[in-house]
């Protein structure tokens, strides 16, 4: 591993180490919302939960799942630790005047701040859903598809899922599946009006952190090239806007519609 | 231009010496005419602060035409003053009102120690260079033109990376403190070049080593640098100094 060893001691190395990994979660965040988008199913959940228990239960991405979290957790106190050792760069003196707006963008000179704030609702958004759906006493839903004419019968069974072994079958004529309704579980939430505005806020977050991240990632692994640029800056412009708008469109849609 | 005299307001920033408190100073000049350069109204001030029986302030500037990188001034929030593309000597104080309050301290940096008022001691940046900066080969004769092809757009990417007069600027502007914008001017100059490509590796590993020593924050990509970089120094260079230091770190033998 002693190749490796520049993406932890070396200023460049740490900052290949925050574009890969920030890399890594851009490309989750999209696979996190083609998942989420199935909650604007009218199917009472099937399709959401039935990805909710693949994407729980499937050993390669329970494995990427924790090379996920690894990510997340390196990403962000790697972030902090650099945001910390370049103040200190600064000295003991900073500017009485300094004019940022005249030479960047807001954005790419408070990554910590908004990358704290991500931190912040990461934590409260896994507790909310993610320990809920593993540990948390959550609803229990069976459905029950018709083989020959493929209608889907719903029923809460939450009073009686004790010893609920078999979770997808198939009885009779019926495809069965019965779950934890992380789908009910999830509208339930976004009827608060409270939290639907945090996650917003969230997503606000997310946008202005990619606004600059995205680029940067390029940037930052040497890739600047007259002809890809504006194929790179602009990707990243129209993803830090649509993949947050994507998963905001969800909270808002259940809160005002559901 | 038969332009009016303008009144300015100072406000400067004071060090006796690199390890005093220093603090900010107000001064008012009555007869500044717009066509000075700002070195040119600071020599204006210090005439008048001997006259008064003050201490002059010390401030760094050799060529005044733009070439030698010596005059560091952090001029209302921004390296070099509110221009785009030039160095304290080429600023005129026609790009400010009458009346103006106009705030000058030194650069801010760890690794740019304040030796008096606005002078800052820029040896790091030296140091960065003498560690690997240059071309080890013995040059014997001067041999023919064009003996060694140069494709010209690699010449002019060479020559704009060289046109870095290492002022400083990218490290005052930069929110981290940081070199990147020097160190990569430098490390693309010769890596650009096949007489500098033989230590291309050793090169930008020692350079990198030495920036990072030498306690300059690392870059946010925010951009700043060349945006206030007086010789507009691009941001590819950058990129490409990643490309040189992670390709060395992990092919080298």
């Amino acid at each position: 591993m002693k190749v490796l060893q520049f993406l932890f001691t070396s200023s460049i190395g740490r900052k290949v180490l925050m574009a890969l990994t920030g890399l890594f979660l851009i490309l989750f965040l999209v696979i996190h919302l083609m998942g989420n988008l199935q909650l604007l199913k009218h199917d009472e959940g099937y399709a959401f939960n039935k990805y909710a228990w693949f994407m729980t239960s499937n050993p390669l991405i329970k494995t990427v799942s924790y090379l996920l979290y690894a990510t997340i957790l390196l990403h962000a106190f790697k972030g902090l630790y650099l945001v910390f050792a370049n103040r200190k760069a600064r000295g003991a003196k900073s500017y009485g005047s300094y004019n940022g707006n005249a030479n960047s963008h807001w954005t790419s000179r408070n990554m910590g701040i908004l990358g704290t704030l991500i931190l912040a609702f990461i934590i409260g958004h896994m507790s909310d859903f993610w320990w809920e759906y593993k540990f948390g006493d959550i609803p229990w839903t069976k459905y029950e598809t018709s083989i020959t004419d493929e209608s889907t019968m719903v029923t809460d069974i939450t009073s009686e899922n004790h010893g609920v072994h078999i979770r997808m079958g198939v009885a009779g004529d019926k495809e069965v599946f019965i779950t934890k309704d992380l789908y009910k579980e999830t509208v339930e939430a976004f009827e608060e009006g409270w939290l639907v505005a945090l996650y917003l806020l969230a997503m606000a977050a997310i946008a202005f952190h990619l606004w600059h991240g995205f680029s940067s990632a390029f940037q930052t692994l040497g890739m600047n090239h007259p002809r890809w640029n504006p194929l790179i800056n602009g990707l990243g412009k129209a993803f830090s806007i649509l993949v947050p708008l994507g998963f905001a469109i969800i909270p808002l849609y259940v809160y005002l519609l559901k | 231009m038969g332009s009016e005299a303008m009144k300015i307001n100072l406000k400067v920033w004071r060090q006796p010496n690199s390890k005093a408190e220093g603090k900010f100073e107000t001064y008012q000049l009555n007869e500044v005419s717009p066509d000075m350069s700002f070195l040119e109204m600071f020599d204006v001030l210090n005439e008048q602060l001997i006259t008064d029986g003050g201490e002059p302030v010390a401030f760094d500037h050799d060529c005044r035409e733009g070439i030698c990188g010596m005059c560091s001034m952090f001029i209302n929030g921004r390296p070099h003053g509110p221009k785009q593309g030039i160095t304290t000597c080429q600023l005129h104080m026609r790009s400010f009102k009458d009346g103006d309050t106009i705030v000058v301290e030194p650069w801010r940096a760890q690794s740019f120690p304040v030796i008096k008022d606005l002078s800052v001691d820029r040896s790091a940046f030296d140091r960065i260079i003498a560690s690997g900066g240059f071309v080890s080969v013995n040059t014997g004769n001067a041999v023919d033109a064009n003996s060694i092809l140069i494709p010209k757009d690699t010449a002019d990417e060479a020559f704009a990376a060289a046109t870095c007069i290492g002022c400083g600027a990218c490290v005052a502007a930069c929110k981290n403190s940081s070199a990147m914008l020097f160190v990569s001017a430098k490390v693309s100059q010769l890596s650009l070049l096949p007489q500098g490509k033989a230590e291309r590796e050793n090169r930008v590993i020692a350079m990198v080593d030495q920036m990072d020593k030498e306690g300059f924050g690392s870059c946010t990509n925010t951009g700043a640098c060349s945006a206030e970089c007086p010789k507009e120094i691009d941001l590819s260079n950058i990129a490409r100094m990643n490309r040189e230091y992670v390709r060395a770190k992990l092919v080298s033998k």
